[in-house]
């Protein structure tokens, strides 16, 4: 294991001990709300850490499509399994908060409703990644994750009309958040950040490691080691 | 031969094989019916409901449908070769791509042509907003639904059990154009308020889509 790693690894597990311990203690408790609103701090945080990593994945599809470059498909990758994990984080947050604070533990609102399709967008992504095989695998990967891409916009435009000709629950927080609020959300995001940059960088290792493997047994193969 | 001269070489292809056999239309036929009896009975609506749940049952009983004939597309190409001796011709691959995609476009209108009275007669549908705009919608709508169901069968060709991978990919992409449609359908039948946004929605869903399809489509072709 390389140093480097240890060393990040390591500032990755303070910041997330001090984020926990911020969350948990420092933060002020919420009028309304009570406790119930420090999901808040792992909620917000998981979405945008997500979000920034299906930027990354499409960024690195278009860069694969262009280069054909093998690295760019491990990238694109692996941010798209990491993404779905911290999304899958957000959809699961999302209705243990809104259970006590909504009393219903989901609505068709706009902003839920897109982030689940937007999951479900991703995870036909690696599922598509898992039913296709060889060299042709990456290409149609990368064309669906631009598709993907493209499609978030309408999305969010879609269902953004749709809900809002409607009445709906209200969203709660919105508008004036507590300044030290967004301190420990900030907090929160840098070390949940860093964290997936930790995961990522573990699964990139993992792939990197596999695809070499798999060369290996193909040469191998080829050299008729296996007779 | 120019590009158009393929494409239409290519439509002309598909219709006449398509009007020999019709293998799509009749069970894409056969199918939205079903949609239509099973529908019907989970949800028993009056008239006054189902002008409101109509659009979503209609447009639901098309995707699936069309599913069927999507699946099709390519596969056909595959039988002896066809689609390698495509992609070693000189041909463009987007002269393909939309002779395909016209020829689904014309085998959903045909099935939505004969459905329609169908549905209205079962559910007692009569439009209360201008009838004429759900033709645009169903040409915009019907056209988002084949233009990126025809790519992505071309994508699910390649992939363990295809015929299973082409909704998965299928339905998340499509369902802001799928709510356009659904939702301008039913403002139109309600006839409260105005079905614009929708139809510009998907307007420009049309048109980003088509030109990511015809970018990418060599790209699938001859991936390897």
């Amino acid at each position: 294991m390389k140093p480097g790693f240890v060393i990040f690894a390591l500032i990755v597990f303070a910041l997330l001990s001090y984020a926990l311990y911020a969350a948990l203690v420092l933060a002020p408790t919420e009028l309304t709300m009570g406790d119930v609103q420090r999901i808040f701090y792992y909620h917000l945080p998981s979405a945008w850490t997500g979000m920034l990593l299906f930027i990354v994945n499409f960024v690195a599809s278009i860069w694969y499509l262009i280069k054909r470059n093998a690295k760019a498909d491990i990238l694109a990758l692996t941010t798209a399994e990491v993404g779905l994990v911290f999304w899958t984080v957000v959809l699961i947050t999302g209705p243990l908060w809104a259970r006590p604070v909504w009393g219903i533990w989901w609505t068709w609102d706009a902003r839920l409703t897109s982030s689940l399709v937007l999951w479900l967008i991703y995870a036909s992504y690696l599922i598509l990644r898992r039913f296709s095989a060889g060299t042709q695998m990456p290409v149609l990967a990368a064309t669906l994750a631009v598709f993907g891409f493209a499609d978030v916009p309408f999305v969010y435009l879609a269902i953004w009309f749709f809900r809002t000709q409607h009445p709906q629950p209200v969203i709660g927080g919105g508008g004036s958040l507590d300044p030290y609020m967004w301190h420990v959300v900030l907090w929160n995001w840098l070390a949940f950040g860093l964290f997936a940059v930790l995961v990522c960088w573990v699964r990139w290792r993992l792939e990197t490691t596999k695809r070499q493997v798999e060369a290996l047994h193909a040469t191998a193969a080829l050299e008729g080691g296996y007779r | 031969m120019s590009e158009s001269g393929i494409t239409l070489a290519a439509l002309r292809k598909d219709l006449r094989l398509e009007w020999r056999s019709k293998d799509a239309i009749n069970s894409m036929l056969f199918f939205s019916l079903l949609v239509v009896v099973i529908f019907s009975f989970a949800f028993n609506p009056t008239a006054e409901e189902s002008r409101i749940i109509a659009g979503g049952l209609i447009w639901t009983a098309f995707l699936f449908a069309a599913v069927v004939a999507l699946n099709q597309t390519w596969a056909r190409e595959l039988r002896n070769q066809v689609l390698d001796a495509y992609r070693v011709s000189p041909a463009p691959a987007n002269a393909l791509f939309l002779s395909k995609a016209i020829g689904n476009f014309v085998f959903v209108t045909v099935l939505e042509a004969l459905m329609t009275p169908l549905f209205i007669v079962f559910y007692n549908l009569r439009a209360l907003g201008p009838a004429y705009l759900l033709l645009v919608v169903s040409v915009l709508g019907t056209w988002a639904l084949v233009v990126n169901g025809t790519f992505f069968a071309a994508i699910s060709l390649r992939t363990r059990s295809r015929e299973i991978m082409l909704p998965l990919l299928l339905f998340p992409i499509s369902v802001p154009a799928l709510m356009a449609m659904v939702e301008a359908t039913r403002i139109i039948l309600m006839g409260d308020g105005s079905p614009k946004f929708w139809i510009v929605l998907l307007g420009v869903y049309d048109v980003v889509f088509t030109t990511v399809c015809l970018t990418l489509f060599e790209t699938v072709l001859n991936a390897e």
